[in-house]
């Protein structure tokens, strides 16, 4: 039956956390997942091309994004009166915008802050919140029972109030939204490193290492965890298309990273404001176009790597 | 039957407690005051000082929680602090727009997901099935902020078939309301499509592996008979638990949607009212959000027990 | 009762005649062969089986689990997989040829001419239908009741079968039930339409010994009834012994001895039907004697090995019986055939007396 894959509906816990107004990354994994049937029911998923476009998009993006000062790029906030909504061509090959900055160079530049708050915020989250589900998995007692019912309240607040909260509060630089949106992510992180190591901690080889000696840390780090770490990265990638979408909708709306850096959210939204849309479509094309792209394949290879390590979701 | 429902009730306002104490210190530990925002230019220590004191905004943080809850529960909520309109006003007017939204957003999600995973699920990894999965990852990398423009771009700006913003009351004109309310529903849509089908697709491919599919074909049924009466039911539960997980989401969400179409639903209101310290409107519209977020999951708790006769409600 | 509206213009109606006027025997198969693709090579669940089935008789088919028979069960019905299966042979039914049959036509057979009880009631069931559905789905199917009709005749169904206040229990779910209930639910719904043929595929697996005897005594009565043929599979050799006409023992994909279920419990031939004999627990046996079980593990269906497929646990292989693979051949009876180059009886009769030998005469048996 169904069993193995119930998500009973989690009572007041509601897995909102972080990402309003999208579906939870948790469920996206969920929902990704093949059903556990035979593999002559479901013959491998042909992914081929797919997959390697998406490796080589990211990569690409990355890597223009690293390197981004020492292109030739105009100023990505250079405004050139002169050239004002010109189409794409040779001087500017994605044309300009209508305060006449290069298209091209504010998305690359602007590239920087979605991979950087994407994946720089998963990376807080997992290792605060994946070393603390590591261990209170392990460990379980009064320690478990609280973290866990914390992350529950945690997860069940509207933590858009928070985020812009902070934000307001705090500052809106690249760093400081990078730690404030890593900080949220720890407590679904924390879940499910929990969950995956408890399926870990009563299997022999633990109970083995356990009775040969090893001391607690050097179980939870060369036996468990291991074995957590396929699922973690799946998830993990996911979580990083649900964060860049996260800090989109805010750049969307002013409250990311301060103007004028250059973000793809803002690039966006300036491509719908002041009737850009029917003068200059290209201003909201193709940040548009390389954001869905970017999402696209992140999910493609967090899927892809999900398949390798075969990974059941028993992480609820 | 009874003693279920106190227990739910009690859930909802235990957590209604919670949620409301703890977004009141969020928002009174934040820097700043509505002061800034009400005064504009005369903001003098003087002015500042009166004004405080008027909004009762200078006592004790346990005090001032203390007065609302009392007020709260005799279902007073306040007013905003800068357009004077009452919490409730603003709230009776937000919360259809936004579960209009929603309802939208899930009849669409569920009329297109249902159908396909019901056909590909049959024959999975099979060009149909295939051409679905990548339409499901296309939906995936389309959230709210991104699909919306777009949609407006074609279809608004382009084709000129819906309005880009605003939209006519429900009550003053259905169809006309319904008509604005696509393109923002539309927008809402992506992400749940993916999931629903992804999940009844994966559900259906294994219940059709169960023996009793096998029995029902022993019997001489119909392939169709067997997809829809047979298949179908057992194949929906994870589907009903993950749909009220995402409308959940959703319904914290629609701020987006919300300002890209000019419509004043609560999910905007409260991200404006936090940056300008209204702290009665950030209240009542969170709280407003918690309760209903409850009620949606008992909902989806009782819908449990109707689809799955194993499940009692105790 | 055996009429039927045409379906859709397309489909050609099949027409059953009445069961008094066929002619004997009622299933005929003849070198069934069914394999199955896989990723780890091409496995032959059925590698040539030939039986046949009179009406109102009960053939019961014995092996270990991995024989093949309960994949013989499904491929006479034809409720195969779609998709990387391969079959070959015929199987004829009240004058039809199944194998060749449009899936449309097979719908007609399948519940109404021919059905199927299956292993485990809890999975076999539809946890979140009614059993009353379950059953009047045939009903309105096949025998166009309507509702109230089906209904009533639901009850009278689950009545027959030993449920007690059916009125009530025909609007239980299946998980309401206990393990025996839902057996007799089943065997309820494989009768409803009062099929010629019903194959029991292990009926009484997982029930208590007492409720065992119950169901199959049900078995026998409502067959006796009705005037049905049963293909009874299991792996319990005692539950054939005293229930079916004619007993046909498998191992690895192949009948290797049939016979009148007389003629095989006093004349065996194949060491292995001689093995599930001996493994079976016998009350007069003092307490404490050793259950016999049968060493070593069944084939591997995708590699059968040369020769003899019991020859690695035959206590009485030979090196020809490992070199080639011994025919179906007659015994002295001419409805007793096995497969065996050294067969039971040349050595040693069931009551312990030596026989002569050379009983067994080298002819090919017809393939019947």
């Amino acid at each position: 039956m169904a069993d193995e894959r119930k998500l009973h509906s989690p009572g007041v816990s509601s897995l909102l956390g972080i990402f309003p107004g999208q579906t939870p990354p948790l469920v996206v994994a969920a929902a990704l997942a093949d059903p556990p049937v035979d593999d002559d029911i479901l013959a491998k998923r042909p992914l081929g091309a797919l997959f390697w476009f998406a490796l080589v998009w990211v990569a690409l993006v990355a890597i223009l994004a690293i390197i981004a000062n020492w292109l030739p790029l105009p100023n990505p906030n250079h405004q050139n009166y002169a050239a004002i909504n010109a189409s794409p061509g040779i001087h500017h090959i994605l044309g300009t915008d209508d305060l006449g900055r290069d298209l091209l160079s504010r998305i690359i530049f602007g590239a920087r802050v979605s991979l950087v708050v994407g994946f720089a915020s998963v990376a807080i989250g997992m290792v605060i919140g994946g070393t603390l589900g590591l261990i209170s998995g392990f460990k379980g007692g009064r320690l478990d029972i609280a973290l866990n019912a914390g992350s529950f309240v945690i997860l069940a607040f509207p933590a858009i109030v928070a985020v812009i909260a902070i934000v307001a509060f705090w500052g809106q630089t690249l760093a400081k939204i990078t730690i404030i949106i890593g900080v949220g992510t720890i407590p679904i992180m924390f879940r499910v490193v929990r969950a995956s190591s408890l399926a870990f901690v009563n299997r022999d080889f633990v109970i083995a290492a356990r009775t040969l000696g090893a001391t607690s840390t050097r179980i939870v780090f060369r036996e468990i965890l291991p074995n957590v770490i396929p699922a973690a990265v799946s998830f993990g990638l996911i979580t990083v298309a649900g964060v860049i979408v996260l800090e989109g909708s805010l750049a969307f709306l002013g409250l990311s990273v301060a103007l004028p850096t250059p973000s793809w959210g803002n690039l966006i939204s300036e491509g719908t404001a002041n009737g850009n849309l029917s003068i200059n479509p290209y201003i909201l094309m193709w940040p548009a176009l390389a954001m869905f792209l970017l999402l696209l394949s992140i999910n493609l290879i967090g899927d892809r790597l999900r398949q390798r390590f075969d990974i059941r979701e028993g992480l609820l | 039957m009874l003693s279920y429902l106190l227990k739910r009730l009690a859930q909802l306002v235990v957590v209604a407690f919670i949620i409301s104490v703890l977004v009141f210190l969020l928002v009174h530990l934040l820097p700043g005051d509505p002061t800034v925002s009400i005064l504009g230019g005369n903001v003098t220590a003087a002015n500042r000082q009166i004004l405080l004191h008027e909004l009762g905004l200078n006592t004790p943080l346990y005090h001032q929680y203390w007065i609302w809850l009392i007020h709260a529960l005799h279902g007073n909520l306040g007013q905003s602090y800068l357009t004077h309109e009452t919490v409730g006003h603003v709230i009776a007017t937000g919360f259809p727009i936004d579960v209009e939204l929603i309802i939208i957003s899930q009849v669409v999600a569920f009329a297109v997901a249902i159908p396909v995973a019901l056909i590909t699920s049959r024959r999975p990894n099979r060009p149909l099935d295939n051409i679905a999965t990548t339409g499901t990852f296309g939906l995936l990398a389309l959230p709210p902020f991104l699909i919306a423009p777009i949609l407006v771009a074609i279809f608004a700006v382009g084709l000129h078939w819906f309005p880009a913003t605003g939209y006519v009351p429900f009550s003053q004109n259905p169809a006309s309301n319904l008509h604005d309310m696509i393109l923002p529903g539309l927008a809402l849509t992506a992400g749940s499509i993916a999931v629903y089908y992804r999940l009844l697709r994966s559900d259906l491919i294994m219940t059709l592996q169960e023996d009793f599919i096998t029995m029902a074909r022993s019997k001489g049924l119909s392939n169709r008979r067997i997809m829809m009466r047979q298949a179908f039911r057992p194949s929906t539960f994870s589907l009903l638990a993950v749909a009220g997980v995402n409308i959940g989401a959703l319904l914290a969400g629609t701020f987006i949607v919300e300002y890209l179409f000019a419509m004043d639903g609560l999910g905007y209101s409260i991200v404006q009212a936090v940056q300008q310290r209204d702290y009665l409107l950030v209240q009542g519209i969170a709280l407003v959000v918690a309760i209903a977020y409850v009620v949606l999951q008992f909902i989806i708790d009782f819908l449990f027990t109707v689809v799955d006769p194993r499940v009692t409600r105790e | 009762m055996n009429s039927r509206r045409s379906g859709r213009p397309a489909d050609r109606t099949l027409e059953f005649l009445d069961v008094t006027d066929l002619a004997d025997p009622l299933l005929v198969v003849k070198d069934l062969h069914t394999s199955f693709r896989t990723g780890r090579g091409t496995v032959h669940a059925v590698d040539g089986v030939s039986l046949t089935v009179g009406r109102g008789k009960t053939l019961g088919v014995v092996g270990e689990s991995g024989s093949g028979k309960t994949v013989l069960a499904r491929s006479i019905m034809g409720l195969l997989p779609t998709r990387d299966v391969i079959r070959s042979g015929t199987v004829q039914f009240a004058g039809h040829e199944m194998t060749t049959m449009a899936p449309a036509q097979l719908r007609q057979v399948w519940g109404a001419q021919m059905s199927m009880i299956f292993q485990d009631p809890m999975t076999a069931l539809n946890p979140v239908v009614r059993i009353g559905r379950q059953i009047t789905d045939s009903l309105r199917l096949h025998l166009h009741m309507d509702r109230k009709e089906a209904n009533a005749t639901a009850v009278e169904l689950l009545r027959s079968v030993g449920i007690p206040s059916p009125e009530e229990r025909v609007r239980w779910y299946p998980f309401q039930l206990s393990g025996g209930m839902r057996q007799r639910v089943m065997i309820a719904i494989a009768l409803a339409c009062a099929p010629r043929l019903v194959l029991a595929d292990e009926p009484t697996t997982g029930l208590d010994v007492s409720v065992q005897a119950q169901i199959l005594d049900l078995l026998e009565a409502m067959q006796s009834e009705r005037h049905m043929a049963v293909v009874l599979v299991t792996h319990d050799l005692g539950v054939v012994a005293k229930r079916a006409d004619e007993i046909a023992v498998m191992y690895a994909g192949r009948i290797v001895e049939r016979a009148p279920t007389r003629t095989l419990f006093a004349h065996t031939h194949m060491p292995y039907t001689r093995a599930l004999m001996d493994s079976i627990p016998r009350l007069a046996n003092p307490s404490g004697t050793r259950l016999q079980a049968i060493g070593g593990r069944p084939p591997d269906l995708i590699h059968p090995p040369k020769g003899c497929r019991f020859a690695p646990r035959c206590p009485y292989a030979q090196d020809k019986c490992r070199e080639s693979d011994p025919p179906l051949r007659t015994a002295a009876s001419s409805d007793h055939v096995f497969a065996c180059w050294f067969p039971l009886v040349d050595r040693v009769s069931a009551d312990g007396s030596a026989t002569s030998s050379a009983s067994a005469v080298d002819r090919e048996a017809p393939s019947s």
